[in-house]
């Protein structure tokens, strides 16, 4: 009797040696959306359910929120987490879906670009950010309300 | 262990092809939002984060950019956004139970109901609110 493939099978075998990527990334989606729950749903109640929501979202309401370490921290995390979880995501979706290993390829780079470019856009963003930027005086009043007088 | 399939009648048959939780019905079409929702919070997110930066330009070039979104339309598709992103959250935590529960393959299908009801009751809590503060916005 011949024998076939278990359905499924892939159709080259696992690799066997060094670190299995593809299991270290099953279980980052699933670690880093338990947290990204926890973050994402805090930062949408803080952002859109208190106080006036979206409507009182501007540069003082940011800017007050990164004057303290516990939104620079809480955001880093998003930042981190999300953008990875995302790209990896997608990633899972060229594999599944792109046509030619070539369109593949190329899709995957645009993914690990992007993501790669804004963690460490945001990650600068948020260390180097100064609540009370020097400004013209026409734009002191966009400033959030502690900050001195220039 | 290897578990016998129950038997089915023909009718049940026709209707869920076994094998696979990922298959026909609310096992396959979970599947299908939750890579749907997914691809749009990633570009979301993309967009997201660079309005964000520009905290880092100046202050009136945020408030610009963030000024076009306060608008009806964007408002809508903020509800849209929050949507997705419970549903998102919702079965991603229904997945991880299927993986690491040992009854959860066998209540895939009733957390799905499950994920659905509570994405109803957080909408119902976040879709008003929202709405008055968009649309309060207008007369202003």
């Amino acid at each position: 009797m011949s024998t076939i493939d278990a359905p499924r099978s892939s159709p080259t075998p696992a690799r066997r040696n060094g670190v299995n990527w593809e299991k270290w990334g099953w279980i980052y989606m699933r670690a880093s959306g338990v947290v990204l729950v926890v973050l994402i749903f805090g930062h949408l109640f803080i952002n859109l359910m208190t106080g006036d929501g979206v409507k009182a979202i501007d540069f003082a309401f940011v800017a007050g929120k990164y004057a303290t370490p516990f939104w620079q921290v809480w955001d880093l995390l998003m930042l981190w987490l999300a953008l990875i979880h995302g790209a990896n995501g997608m990633r899972t979706l060229v594999n599944d879906y792109a046509t030619s290993p070539r369109l593949g390829k190329v899709l995957k780079g645009a993914i690990f670009a992007s993501a790669a470019i804004l963690i460490i856009l945001g990650t600068l963003v948020i260390f180097t950010f100064d609540p009370c930027p020097a400004v013209p005086a026409d734009q002191f009043h966009l400033l959030p309300s502690f900050c001195p007088p220039q | 262990m290897s578990v016998a399939p129950a038997p089915r009648s023909a009718k049940k048959k026709s209707a869920r092809p076994g094998g696979t939780l990922y298959r026909g019905n609310s096992g396959m079409w979970s599947w299908v939002l939750h890579r749907i929702t997914g691809v749009a919070i990633f570009f979301f997110l993309l967009v997201h984060i660079l309005d964000t930066a520009l905290i880092r330009v100046s202050p009136e070039a945020y408030n610009a950019v963030i000024g076009t979104y306060k608008n009806p339309i964007m408002g809508l598709g903020e509800v849209g956004l929050v949507g997705a992103i419970i549903f998102h959250a919702l079965n991603g935590l229904r997945i991880i139970l299927i993986d690491f529960w040992g009854k959860g393959v066998k209540y895939q299908r009733l957390m799905f109901w499950i994920v659905l009801g509570v994405w109803v009751v957080l909408m119902a809590g976040f879709v008003p609110r929202h709405l008055i503060n968009v649309f309060s916005e207008v007369g202003n």
